[in-house]
């Protein structure tokens, strides 16, 4: 069987090196092969740009290099897909080859797309990217004060973002002693500060008790850069010396260019996570158009039934789990305080009131995350 | 030409059904028809208050069985 992953974030990486593991025998005896192509050689651990937007972590902590994350048994190229050929069960690559498969899983991810609203790119911050996330901190730093708002877009990843930026951006100017020159102002797309209710619930006498004000059903139109106004989709405009933005994202453009699925977003199985029409294609993480969060949590969870079902195919002839739904997001409610969200299709996140042991179970994770992407937790 | 779509957000918490309807009226044409469903019974209130405050145009709402069937037609 040739199983090939298409994409070396959390999700391909887990499904790669947990297929390795549970297909040894297989790949010992040249039953089995595992390719994984992606468009870098580094591998970055993203939730890590948050801290980096405060200081708090240095770039070069994110990343490892791919091939030490790997079991060596994977055959790793960085050489990013250009076509997907999927009436033929093959791609081709950047360099021109041809790869063919038995077994396709796509994760490939998602990007941020502020050039989409006029103005976005230029007039706000954001810490979506190494480099931006560097701005951010950079202007963070000069901002003496002033209106600060802050922007959401749709979809974007990590859905629990929004409130932990806002409570870290509280506890910054804090600790610089200029709070109380800062306005905060948090916008929202639906009407409560947080898609999950819970979470609203809790952040809202929040947000009242470290003086934000909130605006919901706020859905970014367009930014005056000139005049430093943010506007609505929904006809309200608001006022900001610092713009702070979690932008959109879509899928990759060759996931759109392709027309495998709108938006970059490919049709999926819920629960068996494979294509649309395809049975031999899977898809995980960011890529799919499932109604979850686009986070590292829900790839990783997607990665262990995709690995369990490929394997149990080419052992037995069927596949064995299906996905539930499971997300699991740390939520970190300033510089020294955390809780976190944990649910599936069938229920609803129980939030528990956020306490100094989970802030540091989260700095643990951030070490730990490269255990968990090796397979190994 | 003016398209139907369906949106299945059942027995989902995040980023939740009204996030969902957000993202695929981004990706649709003025005109275009695109039918929610929710098991959420907050749905119901939320999707009609978005729509009437942003503009589009809500067609039909009602609930079949345990399912929310919210229907809207993008108009800018």
């Amino acid at each position: 069987m040739r199983i090939l992953v298409v994409g070396g974030g959390t999700g391909g990486t887990i499904v790669a090196n947990n297929l390795a593991r549970r297909l040894a025998g297989e790949i010992r005896a040249r039953k089995a092969r595992i390719t994984m192509l992606s468009a870098s050689d580094r591998h970055m651990y993203q939730p890590g740009l948050l801290y980096v937007a405060f200081g708090q972590m240095m770039p070069d902590e994110l990343y490892r290099d791919q091939a030490s994350l790997l079991e060596t048994c994977i055959d790793f190229h960085v050489d990013p897909v250009e076509q997907f050929q999927l009436d033929q069960n093959q791609v081709r690559t950047k360099s021109g080859r041809i790869h063919e498969y038995d077994v396709l899983v796509i994760a490939t991810g998602s990007r941020i797309v502020p050039e989409e609203i006029p103005g976005l790119a230029e007039g706000a911050e954001t810490f979506y990217t190494e480099e931006s996330a560097v701005k951010m901190f950079k202007s963070l730093r000069e901002f003496q004060g002033g209106k600060l708002a802050i922007v959401v877009g749709v979809p974007h990843k990590c859905p629990i973002a929004p409130v932990e930026v806002t409570f870290a951006l509280h506890d910054y100017f804090k600790a610089r002693g200029i709070r109380d020159k800062v306005e905060m102002k948090y916008h929202y797309p639906i009407n409560r500060i947080h898609s999950i209710e819970n979470v609203a619930k809790w952040a809202k006498p929040e947000f009242d008790r470290i003086g934000v004000e909130y605006e919901t059903l706020f859905n970014v139109k367009e930014v005056d850069v000139k005049n430093k106004i943010v506007k609505s989709e929904e006809g309200t405009e608001t006022e900001y010396d610092l713009l702070i933005s979690i932008p959109a994202h879509r899928g990759m453009e060759v996931i759109e260019k392709d027309k495998l699925g709108v938006g970059g977003w490919i049709p999926t199985d819920r629960h068996q996570l494979t294509m649309e029409g395809h049975d031999n294609v899977y898809v995980l993480g960011d890529t799919t158009n499932l109604p979850v969060s686009k986070t590292g949590s829900a790839a990783h969870f997607e990665a262990e039934v995709v690995a369990e079902n490929i394997a149990s195919i080419m052992k037995i002839g069927a596949p064995v789990r299906e996905y539930d739904g499971k997300v699991y997001c740390f939520i970190e409610a300033g510089h020294d305080r955390a809780t976190y969200a944990m649910f599936n299709y069938k229920n609803p996140p129980d939030l528990k009131p956020p306490n100094k042991s989970m802030h540091w179970f989260k700095m643990s994770y951030n070490q730990m995350y490269w255990t968990s992407v090796r397979g190994l937790l | 030409m003016s398209e139907s779509k369906i949106i299945d957000a059942c027995n989902t918490y995040c980023p939740g059904p009204l996030m969902e309807l957000i993202t695929y009226m981004k990706q649709a044409k003025v005109g275009d028809t695109l039918e929610l469903l929710s098991t959420d019974n907050g749905t119901a209130n939320d999707v009609p208050e978005w729509i009437n405050k942003v503009g589009h145009e809500m067609v039909s709402s009602e609930k079949v069985g345990e399912v929310w069937h919210l229907k809207v037609r993008k108009t800018k």
